[in-house]
């Protein structure tokens, strides 16, 4: 990873020295950086300036283009345009963290350069000794013997920034650190980003969390959309700018919305809470609504989701559907309660692969009018895929009996959903409903969901999408850490309003 | 590829011997009848492999539930293992072995859904066990002196029209029953699976106790027609089944597969045996020969696959 952006860092070296060197106080500049992946412009002339003894906070809602830019910066993507320079070595944290958790600390610290005796066996007493030096340098109090999997997720991230100290990195990037760390290991990260700082490296920090940011960033740049906004000094911040900055977007996405909630109520949740991951959750749907959930990635929204539908059983809390206490202890009894649940991820927990589309579609409701004696109705069955198919306009060469991996993003989410419709679900949750389909495919499940309200069934969408939520919902539900800052009716929700919910 | 084989073999027989390898009804029932039971089992394991899972234990359970059978099939003789239950009726014994393998592939099946053990372990620790006891429940001793209505069970080609039949069943069952459809949605994705309302858990003990019971029925048939129980009785079955399943297409990963294939590539096993007897190699080299051809089945298939994937 270092040698490879080195190697690009000199290959884009501007001709004349004098340029080079009046610039010498940028650890990083990046300039005029375009990239395109299929469909998206992910980077649109992406400029960056990150000086020696600075932290640079980079900020920008989910999707704004912070990560390609850091994997660019890191040498893990190429630009499609513009210049990328690094004086010295960058360093990149993950939020997933890079480590392998059945070494042991100093065996992670020093993957790939172990220290050798002359016998060129791995020198066990120096590795030991040189991963306590830096461990100690930061301050960190971990045992470098220690396996990393017996580690706790902060005693990681510590041991992740002294692997990358130790390669003596001049750039660091950290994604979202804070994300997973109690207040206590916060601070003991800030105080170590803080000495960082004073040594002369370049910290640049991605996070979500506005407050962060007036703490520890000199400077912050605000992405949007591919774009930078802006890059500003934090002394010339405060919140709200910082807020409109991350937001201010046109709404300009037409949605066919023609459902009229009505008075009943289909789904009640009062003080739902799991251990360690959420906690008092209480939410009402009505019959016909729309209910948006927002939020930050982290915020538990489908997490929430996971226990209505019986994936997670919750410590405590109460459900109420159609005015009956119900318990759901698994996605058999929640669909039997009419639920249906389009997850988040639909390589990992929605589609059957090598299966074909009314494969795909069937499973759940092989039950009463569809099978007798154990035997599948094909006929019947096949005819009920056709129909379901049909309604959602699923594009297939073969129709029911194309392999679903032959299709496209769009149609196999398309295929998911007539999975659904089956059920005739009353109450519909939906994660993400829209993710990774093309333009053509969002407006067409845009128009089912709101056809499917406008019948009466009661939908929760979780989106991290400003438009959809805010075009879609008729509340919007916004989580944060595990809890429901607020609930916004559709007349006062705004991009601004529901960011300022979600970003504490 | 059947086909091929056969014709290659054909072609061999007339070139060298002067014979025709195929047109002789003899050879043909002889050829399906020594892979009956590897094809029972081959049934079983399909199913299995079709939630992605994998059972090493079914050779074995050949091998218990063969020496209990037997020993509950017994005539009046001075060494039966149990001199008091001797002339049972046919239904006792074979009731016996067929339980006695859905036992195994129940704890099989048990250990895999509750402990999330690999199968790959669970149906090896049976694999083991099951054939210690089976040594174990006679001290080594073959148990033989069996009735002649149980042995009948083994006779001719009671044990081809077994396989059949249930092959056909099986057919159905995989292709036409909720139980079949859930059997593919867990191997396609089991995560997706229990999210479409799919009890993953009780339906691989299912599975597995179907398995271990079509074992069962290969152990009952295999000491009808040996007219003995013996402890070595299934060895190494397991490995021809799950390549008789491999052979004919269905793939390790889950999802995909059919009895059809199945049926397939346990007759090309037997082809391959008969038909390597039949022009003469050397037993050795006939090994040798045959686990080249079950890999080049699998290349094959794969190749196959992509191609229109990749079009």
């Amino acid at each position: 990873m270092n040698g490879k952006s080195q190697a690009r860092a000199t290959a884009c070296r501007p001709g004349p020295v004098l340029v080079y060197l009046s610039r010498m106080h940028y650890l990083l500049e990046v300039e005029g950086v375009r990239k395109v992946f299929p469909g998206v412009v992910a980077l649109d002339d992406v400029s960056l300036r990150v000086s020696a003894g600075t932290v640079h906070a980079l900020m920008g809602e989910n999707g704004a283009g912070k990560s390609t830019l850091m994997n660019i910066v890191a040498g893990l993507l190429t630009p499609d345009a513009g210049d990328v320079r690094l004086r010295g070595r960058v360093a990149m944290i993950h939020q997933e963290l890079h480590l392998m958790p059945s070494m042991t600390v100093a065996e992670n610290v020093f993957l790939g350069r172990e220290p050798l005796t002359r016998f060129r066996l791995v020198d066990d007493a120096a590795l030991a000794r040189r991963t306590a030096a830096v461990l100690a340098t930061l301050n960190v109090d971990v045992d470098p013997d220690a396996r990393v999997a017996d580690l706790s997720l902060a005693q990681r991230q510590m041991v992740e920034i002294a692997r990358a100290v130790s390669r003596e990195a001049d750039v660091l990037i950290m994604d979202e650190p804070t994300s997973t760390l109690s207040e206590r290991e916060v601070a003991k990260l800030f105080s170590i980003v803080a000495d960082l700082r004073a040594r002369g490296k370049a910290v640049i920090y991605i996070t979500h969390k506005i407050d962060e940011v007036f703490l520890i960033a000199d400077e912050v740049t605000v992405m949007r959309d591919g774009r930078v906004v802006g890059s500003l000094p934090a002394s010339q911040l405060d919140r709200d700018r910082l807020i409109t900055m991350m937001v201010g977007r046109e709404l300009t996405q037409l949605f066919p919305k023609n459902n009229v909630p009505t008075d009943r109520i289909a789904i009640s949740v009062r003080g739902l809470s799991q251990e360690g991951v959420f906690s008092d959750v209480s939410f009402d749907v009505r019959c016909g609504e729309i209910l948006g959930v927002a939020g930050l990635v982290g915020s538990r929204r489908t997490e929430v989701a996971e226990t209505l539908f019986g994936l997670r059983r919750p410590s405590s809390g109460e459900i109420t559907i159609d005015g009956a206490p119900v318990r759901i202890d698994s996605p058999v009894a929640a669909i039997e309660r009419g639920i249906a649940f389009l997850t988040e991820d639909r390589m990992s927990s929605g589609l059957f692969p090598p299966l074909n589309v009314h494969e795909n579609m069937e499973v759940p409701v092989l039950n009463g009018e569809f099978v007798s004696g154990g035997f599948v109705r094909q006929t019947r069955l096949l005819e009920a895929c056709r129909v379901a198919a049909a309604a959602v306009h699923i594009k297939s060469p073969d129709q029911l009996f194309e392999p679903v991996q032959h299709l496209s993003g769009g149609n196999q989410q398309k295929v998911l959903v007539g999975r659904w419709l089956l059920t005739a679900p009353r109450i519909l949750i939906l994660d993400e409903p829209t993710r990774g389909v093309d333009v053509g495919a969002k407006a067409e499940i845009h128009r089912l969901i709101a056809t499917l309200a406008a019948d009466g069934a009661a939908v929760i969408m979780i989106s991290s999408e400003m438009p959809e939520i805010l075009g879609m919902s008729d509340r919007v539900m916004v989580m944060r850490q595990g809890h429901v800052a607020g609930i916004v009716e559709r007349s006062e929700a705004n991009q601004v309003e529901l960011m300022r919910l979600a970003a504490n | 590829m059947l086909i091929g084989i056969a014709v290659m073999f054909e072609l061999i027989g007339w070139s060298t011997r002067g014979s025709s390898f195929l047109f002789n009804g003899q050879r043909l029932l002889v050829m399906v009848l020594q892979v009956s039971i590897v094809g029972l089992l081959a049934i079983g394991v399909t199913q299995v492999i079709l939630t992605g899972g994998i059972d090493l234990s079914s050779g074995s359970v050949v091998a218990l539930a063969a020496m209990i059978a037997a020993s509950l099939a017994q005539t009046p003789n001075a060494r039966a293992v149990f001199p008091e239950l001797t002339n049972l009726p046919v239904v006792v014994p074979v009731a016996a072995g067929l339980a006695t393998g859905a036992l195994a592939g129940l704890v099989n099946g048990s250990l895999i859904a509750y402990t999330q053990i690999p199968p790959f372990i669970a149906t090896l620790g049976m694999m083991v066990s099951a054939r210690g006891l089976a040594r174990y429940y006679t001290q080594g001793q073959p148990i033989s002196m069996l009735t002649d209505h149980y042995t009948s069970l083994g006779a001719g080609a009671v044990p081809v029209v077994i396989f059949l039949a249930v092959a056909v069943g099986f057919h159905i069952l995989l292709r036409h029953t909720r139980y079949g459809k859930y059997t593919y949605a867990i191997g396609a994705n089991p995560l997706a699976a229990r999210v479409s309302g799919v009890r993953v858990e009780r339906h691989l003990i299912v599975v597995y106790t179907i398995a271990g019971f079509l074992a069962g029925l290969g152990g009952v048939v295999t000491s009808a027609r040996a007219a003995s129980g013996q402890a070595g009785m299934g060895m190494s079955y397991e490995l021809d089944a799950i390549a008789a399943a491999v052979i004919g297409g269905t793939s390790l990963s889950g999802g995909i597969g059919r009895i059809t294939g199945t049926v397939i590539g346990t007759i090309i096993l037997g082809i391959m045996t008969s038909g390597f007897t039949f022009v003469g190699l050397d037993a050795y080299i006939q090994d040798i020969v045959k686990g080249g051809v079950i890999v080049s089945a699998v290349v094959v298939d794969r190749y196959r696959h992509r191609l229109p994937a990749k079009a």
